[in-house]
């Protein structure tokens, strides 16, 4: 089973790692990195990515004339999805436990964030007989 | 089957260009020759890890894709009664016949190849997975995992471009004189781009990552070998192994950035900042300095520098003003900024940078707030500074890049540096 687990960060204009100190900010960093080595020494990593900040994000739809109409920047956000990992584990139980480690990387101080995980299982792919 | 020795891998790739080149001669058929060589290079794979190299490798390799060509026009003949394409009247048996393949036209043939591979018709990042997997003779696997994209959509991307070569009906051939300086543009822009989404990528989890940098070298080396009096080509190998050299001190133990002022320059390759200079040395000479050689001369002069402060910065402020002339690149222009920051102080640096904010293919990049960053920072304006570092480090999209950016930021924040 794939899940998706993204990672939440408040909102409020940059991320806000940006204003922590340096070995607290060292120390995120390093724990992001042996985190992703864990998971890929395990078998478990299929992707991970971290996404740009908030200023950089855009919300786009299609106009009338199907050219994009984009909207942002979004400083009033409450959460914005920082990055994301997709593992492949045996259970919904397997994914939450990596959530709880992943919820609990170092913050300012070395105190856990305890940040929001959201996980969602992915969809697996069509029985055969319904593809073409 | 178990992977194949490191040194048959080198061997086979040489091989892959030259026997793609005969076959491409001979069936003027690039789609289907490159498949039919893909597939003899599986073969000798396994055969000679397990039985040894045969007499005449490249010999070899030429019959056994023959032999799956035939095959292939065997069985589109019995498929459709009528022939559609010109293999298809050349009879099978006749596309065998074994032509002198001297080593002079085997050259002539893999220059044409890596002209048709970096065509200018295809987009850069097609051009680079067929010139990878044409001239480099890598599988779509190992091109897959250098661009980090699953296997099917690579090989869909290398078959899109091989039917864009097949409509487009770029010859297979050397270009002519008249286009042959347009065209060699082209291809020195591929590998110079091969070689920085290599570069770019060359730290954290690179593990099983297949080394686009270093297959850009390669490719880059086989050029030179084949166009020797051309400078540019010399000029753009010297460039990548002189920025190659400094790969390993580029990254500290955590995958994370290090600048150039910063590297432990013990760490720098010497063989390879030897093999970049003597080639730059015998390209400048030639009298038609273009901006590969000018970019190398200026690696070349940090390359040879004790220290960032030792550095002939004069001479680099001399050469990005050269480099200016020749072309409208705002980074060019930035490179610029940061040397005359060296030699005149970071007051002048700024200065330079206020003229490129109007840029528009500058403005809301990273790059013009992280240099600013920097020079503000020297020029002591520690809180200007950091708001730099962020606001840049939101705005980059590599994360080593932001990691580096934020650490920068937070260290000038630190309670005890003064300015807070």
């Amino acid at each position: 089973m794939k899940y998706m687990l993204m990672m939440n960060t408040p909102g409020n204009g940059p991320y806000q790692i940006a204003s922590w100190p340096h070995e607290d900010l060292v120390r995120h960093i390093q724990f992001m990195k042996s985190f992703a080595r864990k998971l890929t020494a395990a078998g478990e990593l299929v992707t991970a990515e971290g996404l740009s900040g908030p200023d950089q994000a855009r919300r786009v739809r299609a106009g009338n004339d199907g050219k994009p109409i984009t909207d942002g920047v979004f400083p009033e956000a409450k959460e914005f999805l920082a990055g994301y990992w997709i593992v492949q584990v045996d259970s919904a139980e397997r994914a939450y436990q990596i959530a709880a480690e992943a919820s609990a990387a170092p913050g300012k101080g070395g105190t856990p964030l305890n940040m929001p995980i959201e996980v969602r299982e992915v969809m697996s792919e069509a029985p055969r007989e319904w593809q073409e | 089957m178990a992977a194949p020795h490191a040194a048959l891998q080198e061997r086979l790739r040489a091989l892959a260009p030259e026997v793609l080149g005969i076959l491409c001669r001979r069936t003027k058929d690039f789609a289907a020759a490159e498949d039919a060589v893909q597939e003899a290079l599986v073969a000798a794979a396994q055969h000679w890890a397990a039985d040894g190299l045969p007499e005449q490798p490249r010999a070899w390799l030429v019959q056994v894709a023959s032999r799956r060509l035939t095959d292939e026009v065997r069985m589109a003949i019995a498929r459709r009664a009528r022939e559609q394409t010109v293999v298809s009247l050349v009879p099978a048996e006749d596309q065998l016949a074994l032509g002198a393949d001297d080593d002079a036209a085997v050259d002539d043939d893999s220059l044409a190849l890596l002209f048709m591979c970096c065509h200018p018709s295809l987009s850069p990042t097609s051009a680079i997975a067929l010139t990878l997997r044409a001239v480099g003779g890598l599988t779509t696997v190992e091109i897959a995992r250098a661009f980090l994209v699953p296997e099917a959509t690579m090989a869909q991307r290398i078959s899109r471009a091989k039917q864009s070569i097949r409509e487009s009906g770029v010859p297979f051939e050397r270009p002519d004189p008249q286009a042959f300086a347009d065209r060699l543009g082209a291809v020195l822009h591929v590998l110079y781009l091969m070689f920085s989404e290599g570069y770019a990528a060359s730290s954290g989890d690179a593990v099983v990552r297949t080394d686009l940098s270093g297959e850009a070298v390669r490719v880059t080396r086989l050029l030179h070998r084949l166009v020797p009096d051309e400078p540019e080509v010399a000029g753009l190998l010297a460039l990548l192994l002189l920025t190659d050299a400094r790969r390993a001190a580029r990254t500290g133990p955590a995958g994370e950035l290090v600048p150039l002022d910063q590297q432990d320059r013990a760490r720098w390759d010497r063989q390879a900042i030897r093999e970049g200079v003597a080639l730059l040395d015998g390209a400048l000479p030639k009298g038609r300095p273009g901006p590969y050689q000018l970019q190398a001369a200026v690696a070349a002069l940090h390359d040879e520098a004790p220290s960032a402060a030792q550095t002939d910065w004069p001479q680099i402020v001399a050469l990005y003003e050269v480099l200016r002339a020749q072309s409208d690149n705002p980074m060019v222009d930035l490179n610029h900024a940061i040397a005359t920051a060296m030699v005149q102080g970071p007051a002048a640096g700024l200065a330079l940078l206020d003229h490129l904010a109007s840029d528009a293919r500058l403005a809301g990049t990273h790059r013009l707030d992280a240099v600013r960053a920097h020079l503000l920072e020297r020029a002591g304006d520690l809180p200007g500074a950091v708001a730099l570092y962020r606001r840049a480090a939101g705005r980059t999209a590599s994360t080593v890049e932001r990691d580096y950016l934020l650490a920068m930021a937070a260290r000038l924040n630190a309670p005890s540096a003064p300015g807070t």
